[in-house]
């Protein structure tokens, strides 16, 4: 009887935290404007990215989702013209202060791109390049096993085991992508931006993705910018909807799908738009 | 941005299927309304033509699953466009057990119509059929309407059916204590009051799917119920 009472008082302290957990926000952006030159891309963003979910935005062409995904791990910097306004923290600290090493933080928010991009090196290098510029691995051995568990957590080590020291170019587009991902995961970011990860992937290449987001999240937070609805429908646990630079609407994706508020995101996910 | 859909043929396939709700609905009013009348008036054409009737009404459930399923197979409706189509195979299977159960009240007028004049024996069923077809016409139009307060107010309304019904089977049940003679033709209209009861039910389900289809909320599951047979009547 005391051990029922124990375990049950325990699975009740687990449930909490688990409900505390995803309210975590680990990213924040407040107000994030972005301007390309003269041109306003963004306004006004307000938006808030969970612990451990995975937050989807979407909205048609140009309507600033990958503009933010961007600003999220700074990639807009590379952007000559690109200007950012407001705030964005990560774990509450301001990822735009000056005292913020921009390589650092992409190693704390990493990105898996639209089209696959392995370097033109072997799969083990390519997993290998970010460890090693971050200094994360003294020895050989130490390198070699984040290797294969950076290419097991990305579902593709059984693929590739044997031919570690092939190019990585050779491999098919689903398994370029995968390896992408195990090379973001190569330098244990703790956030993960995906943008449009599936968008050059066939059916099966694309499930293989999705399933591995869904077991990414337990210990990574991902932000993922797709067009497919059905795709954020399944993949995410939170959706925002952008249009023409603006947040129209963040929530609960399964309300979203099923209920919008916002007639803009209402038209938009049934196909009425434009 | 707008009402209809970037791919025309999108609303297209909606359209067939909000239609062919509508002439169930349509169907299900007429077959309800002849069964009553075919019931009262021991008219054995219109009972007939009740009875076949109730083929097309299947035939019409089954085009409108082929055409939901394909529907959503082929475009992956969202939000509001799913609710439609989901509601709408709900809907249709209401709409059809409605037509059943019309069917079933036309099958009796045979029966009862050969013992006694059931006439004086069904005043109270009269009043009872004009209560559900006042629903079933309600729930057509409402939906047509998209007015989903008013879907609420009619879901409330089968109360009304339910009490009739008390009475009818406590009113059938006297005639047949005062003369055994009444037993077979008041067992075949308690059997009617009965069809009558379960056509107010499916009339109640097809006003919770929608409202649901129409605002994204569930009404309560609970509406005010007062079970008045539940101690004289079978259920």
């Amino acid at each position: 009887m005391n051990i029922m009472t124990e375990q049950s008082l325990e699975n009740a302290v687990g449930d909490k935290m688990n409900a505390k957990s995803n309210e975590v926000i680990k990213m924040r952006g407040d107000k994030v404007g972005v301007f390309y030159g003269e041109k306003q891309a963004l306004f006004d963003v307000n938006l808030d990215v969970r612990l451990n979910q995975v937050t989807a935005l979407i909205g048609p062409s140009g309507c600033g989702k990958s503009t933010f995904l961007r600003c999220l791990n700074r990639m807009n910097d590379t952007i000559d013209s690109a200007r950012v306004t407001g705030k964005i923290t990560l774990d509450q600290e301001d990822i735009y202060d000056k005292s913020i090493d921009v390589v650092e933080l992409r190693a704390r928010v990493g990105m898996v791109f639209q089209k696959p991009n392995p370097f033109p090196k072997s799969i083990y290098e390519n997993v290998a390049y970010g460890p090693r510029i971050h200094g994360l691995a003294k020895r050989k051995a130490d390198m070699d096993q984040i290797v294969e568990s950076s290419l097991k957590k990305a579902a593709i080590w059984n693929e590739v085991k044997d031919r570690l020291h092939e190019p990585g170019t050779g491999l098919s587009g689903g398994q370029q992508q995968r390896l992408c991902i195990a090379r973001a995961i190569a330098v244990s970011p703790e956030v993960i931006l995906m943008d449009e990860p599936c968008s050059a992937l066939d059916p099966i290449a694309t499930a293989r993705v999705e399933e591995l987001i869904d077991e990414l999240r337990q210990n990574y937070t991902i932000v993922i910018v797709t067009h497919s609805m059905q795709q954020a429908a399944r993949v995410s646990q939170r959706t925002a909807m952008f249009h023409l630079g603006y947040l129209v609407e963040e929530g609960a994706t399964d309300k979203m799908f099923t209920n919008p508020d916002d007639k803009r995101t209402q038209d938009y996910i049934t196909g009425r738009f434009g | 941005m707008g009402e209809h859909h970037t791919v025309a043929s999108f609303d297209e396939d909606l359209g067939a299927i909000s239609k062919l709700i509508s002439d169930m609905g349509d169907l299900a009013r007429s077959m309800v309304a002849g069964s009553t009348r075919a019931l009262l008036n021991s008219d054995n054409a219109l009972a007939q033509r009740v009875v076949s009737d109730d083929a097309i009404m299947d035939a019409r459930q089954r085009e409108l699953d082929d055409r939901a399923i394909t529907l959503i197979a082929k475009r992956q409706p969202m939000a509001n466009d799913l609710r439609a189509v989901v509601g709408s195979i709900r809907m249709a299977g209401d709409l059809e057990r409605i037509g059943d159960l019309a069917k079933n009240i036309a099958k009796r007028v045979g029966t009862v119509g050969l013992s006694v004049t059931p006439r004086d024996l069904s005043h109270s069923i009269d009043g009872m059929a004009q209560l559900v077809l006042i629903q079933v016409q309600g729930v057509i139009e409402e939906y047509a309407a998209a007015d989903a307060a008013a879907l609420a107010k009619l879901r409330n309304d089968d109360e009304r059916i339910d009490v009739k019904y008390t009475s009818v089977f406590r009113e059938l049940l006297t005639y047949m204590m005062e003369d055994p003679r009444n037993i077979t033709a008041c067992t075949h209209l308690l059997f009617c009051a009965k069809n009558l009861e379960r056509i107010g039910d499916h009339v109640t389900n097809i006003a919770e799917n929608a409202y649901y289809v129409l605002t994204g909320q569930q009404l309560p599951a609970n509406r005010p119920k007062l079970d008045e047979t539940a101690m004289s009547a079978p259920a």
